[in-house]
Protein backbone atom coordinates (compact mmCIF):
# COMPACT_ATOMS: atom_id res chain seq x y z
CA UNK A 1 0.00 0.00 0.00
CA UNK A 2 0.94 3.59 -0.38
CA UNK A 3 2.48 5.39 2.20
CA UNK A 4 2.27 8.99 2.13
CA UNK A 5 3.36 11.54 4.92
CA UNK A 6 0.99 12.90 6.93
CA UNK A 7 0.60 15.71 9.97
CA UNK A 8 -1.68 14.56 12.42
CA UNK A 9 -4.46 17.00 12.96
CA UNK A 10 -4.87 16.36 9.11
CA UNK A 11 -5.13 12.47 9.08
CA UNK A 12 -7.39 12.85 11.97
CA UNK A 13 -9.58 15.08 10.01
CA UNK A 14 -9.30 13.20 6.69
CA UNK A 15 -9.54 9.87 8.90
CA UNK A 16 -13.09 11.35 10.06
CA UNK A 17 -14.19 12.08 6.73
CA UNK A 18 -13.42 8.35 5.27
CA UNK A 19 -15.08 7.23 8.39
CA UNK A 20 -18.63 8.57 7.43
CA UNK A 21 -18.09 12.05 9.36
CA UNK A 22 -20.84 14.35 7.99
CA UNK A 23 -20.85 16.84 10.26
CA UNK A 24 -17.75 18.95 11.93
CA UNK A 25 -18.00 21.86 14.48
CA UNK A 26 -15.16 23.70 15.84
CA UNK A 27 -13.53 27.16 17.11
CA UNK A 28 -10.20 27.15 16.15
CA UNK A 29 -7.07 26.90 19.04
CA UNK A 30 -3.21 25.85 18.79
CA UNK A 31 -2.31 23.15 18.16
CA UNK A 32 -5.13 21.36 16.44
CA UNK A 33 -6.18 24.09 14.03
CA UNK A 34 -5.10 21.82 11.50
CA UNK A 35 -8.53 19.92 11.75
CA UNK A 36 -10.73 22.21 11.28
CA UNK A 37 -8.72 24.19 8.30
CA UNK A 38 -8.55 20.83 6.80
CA UNK A 39 -12.53 20.10 7.43
CA UNK A 40 -13.21 23.53 5.88
CA UNK A 41 -11.59 22.26 2.42
CA UNK A 42 -12.62 18.47 2.31
CA UNK A 43 -16.08 18.57 4.16
CA UNK A 44 -18.30 20.40 1.97
CA UNK A 45 -16.27 18.70 -0.64
CA UNK A 46 -17.05 15.15 0.78
CA UNK A 47 -20.57 16.33 0.83
CA UNK A 48 -20.95 17.22 4.76
CA UNK A 49 -21.00 19.80 6.42
CA UNK A 50 -18.54 22.42 8.35
CA UNK A 51 -19.45 25.46 10.78
CA UNK A 52 -16.54 27.29 12.41
CA UNK A 53 -19.17 28.14 15.34
CA UNK A 54 -18.98 31.12 17.65
CA UNK A 55 -17.61 29.14 20.54
CA UNK A 56 -16.41 25.99 21.81
CA UNK A 57 -19.63 25.86 23.61
CA UNK A 58 -21.78 26.01 20.40
CA UNK A 59 -19.76 23.79 18.61
CA UNK A 60 -20.08 21.38 21.06
CA UNK A 61 -23.79 22.03 21.26
CA UNK A 62 -23.90 21.69 17.30
CA UNK A 63 -22.49 18.26 17.54
CA UNK A 64 -25.24 17.48 20.42
CA UNK A 65 -28.02 18.20 17.38
CA UNK A 66 -26.23 16.95 14.56
CA UNK A 67 -25.63 12.96 16.46
CA UNK A 68 -29.00 13.59 17.73
CA UNK A 69 -30.13 13.65 14.18
CA UNK A 70 -28.71 10.21 13.53
CA UNK A 71 -25.19 11.66 11.84
CA UNK A 72 -21.64 11.21 12.32
CA UNK A 73 -20.31 14.26 14.13
CA UNK A 74 -17.44 15.30 15.14
CA UNK A 75 -15.34 18.56 17.07
CA UNK A 76 -11.96 18.75 17.99
CA UNK A 77 -10.62 21.26 20.28
CA UNK A 78 -7.16 21.51 22.63
CA UNK A 79 -7.12 21.62 26.44
CA UNK A 80 -8.93 24.82 26.85
CA UNK A 81 -11.31 24.59 24.43
CA UNK A 82 -12.25 20.70 25.70
CA UNK A 83 -12.71 21.91 28.80
CA UNK A 84 -15.51 24.25 27.58
CA UNK A 85 -17.36 21.37 25.80
CA UNK A 86 -17.81 19.23 29.16
CA UNK A 87 -20.68 20.51 28.92
CA UNK A 88 -22.11 19.21 25.79
CA UNK A 89 -20.24 15.65 26.72
CA UNK A 90 -22.16 14.87 29.76
CA UNK A 91 -25.63 15.84 27.73
CA UNK A 92 -24.56 13.46 25.21
CA UNK A 93 -23.22 10.97 27.73
CA UNK A 94 -27.19 10.88 29.20
CA UNK A 95 -29.05 11.47 25.64
CA UNK A 96 -27.01 8.45 24.57
CA UNK A 97 -25.86 10.59 21.60
CA UNK A 98 -22.68 8.93 19.60
CA UNK A 99 -19.72 11.80 18.85
CA UNK A 100 -16.40 11.79 18.64
CA UNK A 101 -14.79 14.80 20.58
CA UNK A 102 -11.03 15.20 19.74
CA UNK A 103 -8.39 16.59 22.21
CA UNK A 104 -5.04 17.69 20.78
CA UNK A 105 -3.55 18.78 24.55
CA UNK A 106 -1.58 21.42 25.48
CA UNK A 107 0.02 22.72 28.41
CA UNK A 108 -2.16 23.51 31.13
CA UNK A 109 -4.33 24.45 33.28
CA UNK A 110 -5.98 27.53 32.46
CA UNK A 111 -4.77 28.60 29.27
CA UNK A 112 -1.36 27.30 29.80
CA UNK A 113 1.22 27.16 26.35
CA UNK A 114 0.86 25.84 23.03
CA UNK A 115 3.36 23.09 23.55
CA UNK A 116 2.62 19.35 24.06
CA UNK A 117 1.00 18.25 27.39
CA UNK A 118 -1.02 15.00 29.02
CA UNK A 119 -2.63 17.39 31.79
CA UNK A 120 -5.98 16.43 30.97
CA UNK A 121 -6.28 12.75 31.91
CA UNK A 122 -8.09 13.42 34.72
CA UNK A 123 -10.74 15.07 32.86
CA UNK A 124 -10.83 12.91 30.26
CA UNK A 125 -11.27 9.50 32.31
CA UNK A 126 -13.07 10.62 34.92
CA UNK A 127 -15.93 12.40 33.06
CA UNK A 128 -15.34 16.34 33.03
CA UNK A 129 -18.55 16.90 32.84
CA UNK A 130 -21.30 15.98 35.82
CA UNK A 131 -23.22 13.10 36.16
CA UNK A 132 -22.71 9.51 36.14
CA UNK A 133 -21.28 8.82 32.58
CA UNK A 134 -18.01 7.52 31.21
CA UNK A 135 -16.55 7.87 27.38
CA UNK A 136 -14.12 5.52 25.79
CA UNK A 137 -10.86 7.74 25.52
CA UNK A 138 -8.44 6.25 23.24
CA UNK A 139 -4.92 8.08 23.40
CA UNK A 140 -2.83 7.41 20.16
CA UNK A 141 0.81 6.85 19.99
CA UNK A 142 1.53 7.41 16.11
CA UNK A 143 -0.09 8.75 13.25
CA UNK A 144 -1.11 5.93 11.80
CA UNK A 145 -3.11 5.19 15.30
CA UNK A 146 -4.59 8.06 15.02
CA UNK A 147 -6.23 7.27 12.00
CA UNK A 148 -7.42 3.90 13.02
CA UNK A 149 -8.40 5.27 16.80
CA UNK A 150 -10.53 7.85 14.77
CA UNK A 151 -11.95 5.66 12.77
CA UNK A 152 -12.39 3.14 15.25
CA UNK A 153 -13.74 5.97 17.53
CA UNK A 154 -16.82 6.55 15.19
CA UNK A 155 -18.11 2.31 15.49
CA UNK A 156 -17.31 2.81 18.95
CA UNK A 157 -19.56 5.83 19.62
CA UNK A 158 -22.57 4.27 17.19
CA UNK A 159 -21.86 0.79 18.88
CA UNK A 160 -23.06 2.19 22.58
CA UNK A 161 -24.78 5.31 21.80
CA UNK A 162 -22.01 6.80 23.84
CA UNK A 163 -19.46 9.96 23.31
CA UNK A 164 -16.09 9.18 22.18
CA UNK A 165 -12.73 11.38 23.10
CA UNK A 166 -9.59 10.87 21.05
CA UNK A 167 -6.86 12.13 23.41
CA UNK A 168 -3.92 13.28 21.57
CA UNK A 169 -0.71 15.14 23.26
CA UNK A 170 -0.15 17.90 20.81
CA UNK A 171 2.73 16.08 19.10
CA UNK A 172 0.06 14.00 17.42
CA UNK A 173 -1.51 16.75 16.18
CA UNK A 174 1.43 18.44 15.15
CA UNK A 175 4.00 16.25 13.76
CA UNK A 176 4.41 14.35 10.45
CA UNK A 177 4.80 10.48 10.17
CA UNK A 178 4.44 8.62 6.92
CA UNK A 179 1.15 6.75 7.18
CA UNK A 180 -1.21 3.85 4.67
CA UNK A 181 -4.88 4.57 4.36
CA UNK A 182 -6.02 0.97 4.73
CA UNK A 183 -9.34 -0.80 3.97
CA UNK A 184 -11.09 -1.09 6.99
CA UNK A 185 -14.18 -3.68 7.43
CA UNK A 186 -16.40 -1.28 10.19
CA UNK A 187 -18.54 -2.83 12.95
CA UNK A 188 -21.79 -4.36 12.53
CA UNK A 189 -23.59 -1.42 14.08
CA UNK A 190 -27.47 -1.19 15.47
CA UNK A 191 -29.84 1.25 13.58
CA UNK A 192 -30.43 4.22 14.83
CA UNK A 193 -34.17 3.87 15.25
CA UNK A 194 -33.71 6.69 18.25
CA UNK A 195 -32.82 9.71 15.72
CA UNK A 196 -34.62 12.54 15.99
CA UNK A 197 -34.75 12.92 12.08
CA UNK A 198 -38.57 13.52 11.29
CA UNK A 199 -41.41 11.07 11.77
CA UNK A 200 -41.41 9.36 8.40
CA UNK A 201 -44.61 7.38 8.94
CA UNK A 202 -42.68 5.98 12.06
CA UNK A 203 -45.96 5.10 14.80
CA UNK A 204 -44.18 7.60 17.47
CA UNK A 205 -41.94 10.61 17.69
CA UNK A 206 -38.34 10.11 19.20
CA UNK A 207 -37.26 12.95 21.85
CA UNK A 208 -33.72 13.65 23.19
CA UNK A 209 -33.92 15.08 26.11
CA UNK A 210 -31.78 14.77 29.53
CA UNK A 211 -34.30 16.21 31.63
CA UNK A 212 -35.10 13.65 33.91
CA UNK A 213 -36.90 15.66 37.11
CA UNK A 214 -38.34 12.24 38.55
CA UNK A 215 -35.61 10.89 40.71
CA UNK A 216 -36.34 7.35 40.71
CA UNK A 217 -36.73 7.72 36.51
CA UNK A 218 -33.57 9.72 36.82
CA UNK A 219 -32.14 6.99 38.47
CA UNK A 220 -32.91 3.80 36.50
CA UNK A 221 -32.10 5.83 33.28
CA UNK A 222 -28.24 5.84 34.94
CA UNK A 223 -28.82 2.25 36.06
CA UNK A 224 -29.32 1.74 31.68
CA UNK A 225 -26.31 3.83 30.96
CA UNK A 226 -24.09 2.28 33.49
CA UNK A 227 -25.26 -1.16 31.79
CA UNK A 228 -23.25 0.05 29.01
CA UNK A 229 -20.71 1.28 31.43
CA UNK A 230 -19.78 -2.16 31.87
CA UNK A 231 -19.97 -3.37 28.75
CA UNK A 232 -17.67 -1.17 27.49
CA UNK A 233 -14.65 -2.07 29.88
CA UNK A 234 -15.63 -6.11 29.68
CA UNK A 235 -15.16 -5.37 25.42
CA UNK A 236 -12.71 -2.24 24.56
CA UNK A 237 -9.74 -2.24 26.44
CA UNK A 238 -6.85 -2.42 24.32
CA UNK A 239 -3.09 -1.85 24.96
CA UNK A 240 0.19 -2.40 24.17
CA UNK A 241 3.18 -4.56 25.19
CA UNK A 242 6.81 -3.93 24.38
CA UNK A 243 9.82 -5.78 25.08
CA UNK A 244 7.57 -6.93 28.26
CA UNK A 245 8.50 -10.73 27.48
CA UNK A 246 11.25 -11.06 30.19
CA UNK A 247 11.00 -7.21 31.62
CA UNK A 248 11.94 -6.77 34.98
CA UNK A 249 11.12 -2.86 35.43
CA UNK A 250 8.76 -1.78 33.50
CA UNK A 251 7.43 1.98 32.06
CA UNK A 252 4.10 2.82 31.77
CA UNK A 253 3.55 5.37 29.23
CA UNK A 254 0.97 6.41 26.81
CA UNK A 255 0.69 8.33 23.73
CA UNK A 256 4.22 10.17 22.62
CA UNK A 257 5.97 9.89 25.84
CA UNK A 258 5.12 5.99 25.19
CA UNK A 259 7.77 6.33 22.33
CA UNK A 260 10.24 7.98 24.60
CA UNK A 261 10.15 5.42 27.71
CA UNK A 262 10.68 2.75 24.41
CA UNK A 263 14.02 4.44 23.59
CA UNK A 264 14.69 4.76 27.15
CA UNK A 265 13.78 1.13 27.64
CA UNK A 266 16.44 0.08 24.62
CA UNK A 267 19.08 2.42 25.97
CA UNK A 268 18.49 0.74 29.48
CA UNK A 269 19.05 -2.99 27.71
CA UNK A 270 22.05 -1.90 26.23
CA UNK A 271 23.28 -1.31 30.06
CA UNK A 272 21.94 -4.40 31.32
CA UNK A 273 18.34 -3.71 33.02
CA UNK A 274 15.78 -5.88 30.97
CA UNK A 275 13.30 -2.79 30.89
CA UNK A 276 10.07 -2.59 28.73
CA UNK A 277 6.81 -0.70 28.08
CA UNK A 278 3.39 -0.86 29.05
CA UNK A 279 1.58 1.54 26.96
CA UNK A 280 -1.61 1.89 27.58
CA UNK A 281 -4.32 2.70 24.19
CA UNK A 282 -7.56 3.17 26.15
CA UNK A 283 -7.25 5.24 29.03
CA UNK A 284 -10.84 4.50 30.19
CA UNK A 285 -11.24 1.75 29.95
CA UNK A 286 -7.80 1.27 31.69
CA UNK A 287 -6.46 -2.05 31.47
CA UNK A 288 -5.79 -2.79 34.72
CA UNK A 289 -6.61 -6.31 34.91
CA UNK A 290 -3.27 -6.37 32.41
CA UNK A 291 -1.25 -4.73 34.31
CA UNK A 292 -1.90 -6.24 37.80
CA UNK A 293 -0.98 -9.55 36.36
CA UNK A 294 2.10 -8.27 35.18
CA UNK A 295 2.82 -6.98 38.79
CA UNK A 296 1.92 -10.15 40.08
CA UNK A 297 5.12 -11.56 38.05
CA UNK A 298 8.14 -12.76 40.19
CA UNK A 299 10.98 -11.40 37.71
CA UNK A 300 9.22 -8.24 37.53
CA UNK A 301 10.86 -5.64 40.15
CA UNK A 302 9.63 -2.41 40.10
CA UNK A 303 7.39 0.26 37.59
CA UNK A 304 8.23 3.79 36.70
CA UNK A 305 5.26 6.00 34.72
CA UNK A 306 5.85 8.71 32.26
CA UNK A 307 3.98 11.11 31.71
CA UNK A 308 3.92 15.29 30.03
CA UNK A 309 2.04 15.82 33.08
CA UNK A 310 2.48 15.78 37.01
CA UNK A 311 1.29 12.41 37.44
CA UNK A 312 -2.16 11.82 36.42
CA UNK A 313 -2.53 8.39 34.95
CA UNK A 314 -0.27 7.19 37.89
CA UNK A 315 -3.48 6.87 40.10
CA UNK A 316 -4.66 4.15 37.52
CA UNK A 317 -1.12 2.32 37.86
CA UNK A 318 -1.74 2.38 41.40
CA UNK A 319 -4.76 0.90 41.27
CA UNK A 320 -3.59 -1.58 38.49
CA UNK A 321 -0.27 -2.61 40.61
CA UNK A 322 -2.21 -2.34 43.98
CA UNK A 323 0.68 -2.38 46.38
CA UNK A 324 2.39 -5.38 44.86
CA UNK A 325 5.63 -3.54 43.56
CA UNK A 326 7.18 0.12 43.86
CA UNK A 327 5.78 2.49 41.61
CA UNK A 328 7.88 5.54 40.61
CA UNK A 329 6.79 8.67 38.74
CA UNK A 330 8.76 11.13 36.68
CA UNK A 331 6.84 13.31 34.53
CA UNK A 332 7.25 16.96 32.61
CA UNK A 333 4.08 19.27 32.44
CA UNK A 334 3.13 22.70 30.94
CA UNK A 335 4.27 21.79 27.32
CA UNK A 336 7.90 20.21 28.25
CA UNK A 337 8.67 17.17 26.81
CA UNK A 338 10.40 14.39 28.54
CA UNK A 339 13.70 13.94 27.11
CA UNK A 340 15.39 9.94 26.48
CA UNK A 341 17.72 10.33 29.16
CA UNK A 342 15.95 12.00 31.78
CA UNK A 343 13.61 9.19 31.88
CA UNK A 344 16.35 6.75 31.61
CA UNK A 345 17.56 8.23 34.54
CA UNK A 346 14.68 7.88 36.72
CA UNK A 347 14.17 4.67 35.48
CA UNK A 348 17.98 3.93 36.96
CA UNK A 349 16.95 5.29 40.12
CA UNK A 350 14.13 3.16 40.37
CA UNK A 351 15.96 0.11 39.57
CA UNK A 352 18.75 0.94 42.05
CA UNK A 353 16.18 0.87 45.23
CA UNK A 354 14.73 -2.94 43.86
CA UNK A 355 17.64 -4.82 42.80
CA UNK B 1 26.63 19.30 -5.02
CA UNK B 2 28.01 21.31 -2.48
CA UNK B 3 25.92 24.25 -0.46
CA UNK B 4 27.87 27.16 -2.20
CA UNK B 5 26.77 25.63 -5.94
CA UNK B 6 23.42 25.16 -3.89
CA UNK B 7 23.26 29.16 -3.38
CA UNK B 8 24.56 30.56 -5.90
CA UNK B 9 23.03 33.88 -4.79
CA UNK B 10 23.02 35.75 -1.50
CA UNK B 11 19.93 34.91 0.04
CA UNK B 12 18.08 31.95 -0.62
CA UNK B 13 14.29 31.76 -0.08
CA UNK B 14 13.09 28.17 0.99
CA UNK B 15 9.53 27.63 0.51
CA UNK B 16 7.17 24.59 -0.16
CA UNK B 17 3.95 22.63 1.15
CA UNK B 18 4.47 21.85 5.14
CA UNK B 19 5.66 18.30 5.46
CA UNK B 20 7.78 18.76 2.31
CA UNK B 21 11.17 19.31 4.40
CA UNK B 22 11.83 23.04 4.03
CA UNK B 23 13.16 23.12 7.58
CA UNK B 24 15.43 20.27 6.90
CA UNK B 25 16.62 21.34 3.99
CA UNK B 26 17.02 24.49 5.05
CA UNK B 27 18.93 23.91 8.48
CA UNK B 28 21.16 21.80 6.53
CA UNK B 29 22.15 24.53 3.61
CA UNK B 30 22.73 26.66 6.53
CA UNK B 31 24.94 24.46 8.30
CA UNK B 32 26.80 23.64 4.79
CA UNK B 33 27.58 26.97 4.44
CA UNK B 34 29.00 28.17 7.14
CA UNK B 35 31.09 24.95 7.13
CA UNK B 36 32.15 26.41 3.78
CA UNK B 37 33.52 29.81 5.51
CA UNK B 38 30.13 31.97 5.05
CA UNK B 39 28.51 34.23 7.44
CA UNK B 40 25.62 32.67 7.55
CA UNK B 41 21.95 34.08 8.99
CA UNK B 42 19.66 31.32 8.88
CA UNK B 43 16.02 32.99 9.36
CA UNK B 44 12.97 31.19 10.84
CA UNK B 45 10.23 32.77 9.27
CA UNK B 46 7.36 30.24 9.93
CA UNK B 47 4.16 32.09 11.34
CA UNK B 48 2.00 28.90 11.41
CA UNK B 49 3.64 25.67 12.64
CA UNK B 50 3.95 26.09 16.60
CA UNK B 51 6.70 23.17 16.93
CA UNK B 52 9.27 21.56 14.70
CA UNK B 53 10.46 24.73 13.46
CA UNK B 54 14.20 25.59 12.59
CA UNK B 55 14.40 27.44 16.11
CA UNK B 56 14.26 24.51 17.56
CA UNK B 57 17.98 23.85 16.68
CA UNK B 58 19.31 27.10 17.84
CA UNK B 59 22.22 25.49 19.84
CA UNK B 60 23.04 23.03 16.84
CA UNK B 61 23.35 26.31 14.88
CA UNK B 62 25.10 28.51 16.85
CA UNK B 63 27.85 26.21 17.69
CA UNK B 64 28.29 25.67 14.13
CA UNK B 65 28.31 29.63 13.23
CA UNK B 66 24.79 30.22 11.64
CA UNK B 67 23.37 33.11 13.50
CA UNK B 68 20.03 32.38 13.91
CA UNK B 69 17.09 34.53 13.03
CA UNK B 70 13.97 33.56 14.85
CA UNK B 71 11.17 35.74 16.75
CA UNK B 72 12.51 36.04 20.50
CA UNK B 73 12.29 33.38 23.57
CA UNK B 74 9.93 35.25 25.32
CA UNK B 75 7.18 35.27 22.25
CA UNK B 76 8.35 31.96 20.33
CA UNK B 77 5.28 30.27 22.16
CA UNK B 78 3.11 33.27 22.18
CA UNK B 79 1.04 31.85 18.81
CA UNK B 80 1.14 35.99 17.23
CA UNK B 81 2.50 35.84 13.61
CA UNK B 82 5.65 38.35 15.15
CA UNK B 83 8.55 38.53 12.77
CA UNK B 84 11.98 39.24 14.73
CA UNK B 85 13.30 42.59 13.50
CA UNK B 86 16.75 40.96 13.17
CA UNK B 87 15.55 39.68 9.96
CA UNK B 88 16.55 43.04 7.94
CA UNK B 89 19.84 42.89 8.87
CA UNK B 90 19.89 39.43 6.34
CA UNK B 91 17.84 41.78 4.17
CA UNK B 92 20.39 44.71 3.99
CA UNK B 93 24.29 43.41 4.97
CA UNK B 94 25.69 42.16 1.80
CA UNK B 95 28.28 40.09 3.80
CA UNK B 96 25.92 37.88 4.55
CA UNK B 97 25.13 34.85 3.07
CA UNK B 98 21.05 34.67 3.97
CA UNK B 99 18.73 31.35 4.18
CA UNK B 100 15.20 31.73 4.89
CA UNK B 101 13.32 29.29 6.11
CA UNK B 102 9.70 30.34 5.28
CA UNK B 103 6.00 28.73 6.62
CA UNK B 104 4.62 26.34 3.89
CA UNK B 105 1.72 27.03 1.37
CA UNK B 106 0.77 30.36 0.21
CA UNK B 107 -0.63 31.51 3.46
CA UNK B 108 2.46 30.54 5.40
CA UNK B 109 4.47 32.45 2.37
CA UNK B 110 1.89 35.78 3.18
CA UNK B 111 4.98 37.07 5.64
CA UNK B 112 7.59 37.18 2.68
CA UNK B 113 5.40 40.08 0.76
CA UNK B 114 6.09 42.78 3.05
CA UNK B 115 9.53 42.21 2.09
CA UNK B 116 9.27 41.77 -2.05
CA UNK B 117 10.77 45.92 -3.00
CA UNK B 118 13.85 44.91 -0.71
CA UNK B 119 14.23 41.09 -1.53
CA UNK B 120 14.02 43.03 -5.32
CA UNK B 121 17.07 44.66 -5.08
CA UNK B 122 18.83 41.59 -3.71
CA UNK B 123 20.57 38.75 -5.60
CA UNK B 124 18.21 36.15 -4.27
CA UNK B 125 16.35 32.81 -5.38
CA UNK B 126 13.11 31.33 -4.59
CA UNK B 127 13.49 27.40 -4.29
CA UNK B 128 10.66 25.28 -3.97
CA UNK B 129 10.83 22.35 -2.26
CA UNK B 130 8.94 18.90 -3.38
CA UNK B 131 7.73 15.86 -1.88
CA UNK B 132 5.83 13.45 -3.37
CA UNK B 133 4.59 11.58 -0.27
CA UNK B 134 2.44 14.76 0.63
CA UNK B 135 -0.87 14.14 -0.23
CA UNK B 136 -1.39 17.86 -0.90
CA UNK B 137 1.36 18.03 -3.61
CA UNK B 138 2.12 14.17 -4.64
CA UNK B 139 1.12 15.06 -8.17
CA UNK B 140 2.23 17.89 -10.29
CA UNK B 141 -0.90 19.39 -11.35
CA UNK B 142 -0.86 20.20 -7.26
CA UNK B 143 2.41 20.82 -6.66
CA UNK B 144 2.16 23.64 -9.64
CA UNK B 145 -0.83 24.96 -7.66
CA UNK B 146 0.96 25.32 -4.26
CA UNK B 147 4.24 26.91 -6.37
CA UNK B 148 1.66 29.44 -8.58
CA UNK B 149 -0.15 30.22 -4.98
CA UNK B 150 3.12 31.36 -2.85
CA UNK B 151 4.13 33.61 -6.22
CA UNK B 152 1.09 34.93 -6.09
CA UNK B 153 0.96 35.41 -2.94
CA UNK B 154 4.91 36.81 -2.48
CA UNK B 155 4.81 38.51 -5.87
CA UNK B 156 8.17 36.65 -6.10
CA UNK B 157 9.43 34.69 -8.82
CA UNK B 158 10.73 30.76 -8.31
CA UNK B 159 13.63 29.90 -9.83
CA UNK B 160 14.47 26.36 -8.56
CA UNK B 161 12.86 23.39 -7.75
CA UNK B 162 14.04 21.53 -4.98
CA UNK B 163 13.42 17.53 -4.95
CA UNK B 164 12.85 16.70 -1.01
CA UNK B 165 11.19 13.38 -1.29
CA UNK B 166 11.32 11.44 1.50
CA UNK B 167 9.25 9.09 4.47
CA UNK B 168 10.65 10.41 6.97
CA UNK B 169 12.70 7.62 9.07
CA UNK B 170 10.92 5.29 6.47
CA UNK B 171 13.03 6.71 3.28
CA UNK B 172 14.88 5.02 0.93
CA UNK B 173 16.78 5.68 -1.86
CA UNK B 174 13.38 4.57 -4.28
CA UNK B 175 11.17 7.01 -2.93
CA UNK B 176 14.08 9.66 -3.49
CA UNK B 177 14.02 8.25 -7.44
CA UNK B 178 10.07 8.79 -7.81
CA UNK B 179 10.29 12.46 -6.38
CA UNK B 180 12.51 12.98 -8.96
CA UNK B 181 9.94 12.05 -11.53
CA UNK B 182 7.73 14.41 -9.96
CA UNK B 183 10.41 17.01 -9.97
CA UNK B 184 11.16 16.77 -13.38
CA UNK B 185 7.63 16.59 -14.19
CA UNK B 186 6.60 20.22 -12.44
CA UNK B 187 9.90 21.26 -14.20
CA UNK B 188 8.75 20.65 -17.41
CA UNK B 189 5.16 22.32 -17.27
CA UNK B 190 6.79 25.19 -15.62
CA UNK B 191 10.27 25.80 -17.29
CA UNK B 192 11.72 25.92 -13.92
CA UNK B 193 15.05 24.20 -13.50
CA UNK B 194 15.39 21.20 -11.07
CA UNK B 195 18.13 22.36 -9.06
CA UNK B 196 18.63 19.25 -6.62
CA UNK B 197 17.71 16.42 -4.99
CA UNK B 198 18.00 16.11 -1.43
CA UNK B 199 19.08 12.66 0.17
CA UNK B 200 20.90 11.87 3.42
CA UNK B 201 24.64 11.24 2.62
CA UNK B 202 23.80 7.08 3.06
CA UNK B 203 21.23 7.17 0.24
CA UNK B 204 23.79 9.53 -2.44
CA UNK B 205 25.57 6.80 -3.64
CA UNK B 206 22.58 4.97 -4.56
CA UNK B 207 21.68 7.67 -6.75
CA UNK B 208 24.58 8.56 -8.68
CA UNK B 209 21.79 7.62 -12.09
CA UNK B 210 20.21 11.13 -11.33
CA UNK B 211 20.48 13.54 -13.83
CA UNK B 212 20.63 16.38 -11.22
CA UNK B 213 23.19 16.78 -8.51
CA UNK B 214 22.72 15.55 -4.90
CA UNK B 215 22.83 17.46 -1.93
CA UNK B 216 23.86 15.28 0.55
CA UNK B 217 22.19 16.38 3.94
CA UNK B 218 22.25 14.77 8.03
CA UNK B 219 18.97 14.63 9.79
CA UNK B 220 18.63 17.48 12.62
CA UNK B 221 14.72 18.04 12.98
CA UNK B 222 14.58 14.65 14.90
CA UNK B 223 11.70 13.84 17.61
CA UNK B 224 12.13 13.78 21.11
CA UNK B 225 12.57 10.01 20.97
CA UNK B 226 14.82 9.41 18.01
Amino acid sequence: MKREIWKGSEAIAEAAIRAGCRCFFGYPITPQNEIPEYMSLHMPQSGGVFVQAESELAAVNMVYGAAASGVRAMTSSSSPGVSLKQEGISYMAACQLPAVVVNVMRGGPGLGSIQPAQGDYFQATRGGGNGDYRTVVLAPANIQEAVDLTQEAFDIADQYRNPVILLADGLIGQMMEPIVWKERTPRELPKKTWAASGRRGRDHSNFVTSLLIDAPACEAHNLELAKKTAEMERNECRWEEIMLDDAELVLVAYGTPSRVAQTAAENLRRQGVKAGVFRPITLWPYPYARLREIAGLDRVKTFLTVEMSLGQMLDDVNLAVAGQKPVKFYGRSGGMIPHVSEVEQAALEAWKEVK
Amino acid sequence: MTAAECCSHRVTIVTGHYGTGKTEFAVNLALALAAGGERVMLADLDIVNPYFRSRERRELLEEAGVRLVATPRALADADVPALPAELHTVLEDRSVRGVLDVGGDPSGARVLARFRPRLLKEDHQLLYVLNANRHEVRTAERAIACLRGIEAMTGLACTGLVNNTHLCGETDAEEIRAGAELGGAVSRETGIPLLCHVAEARFVPELTDLKEPVFAIAIRMKKPWE
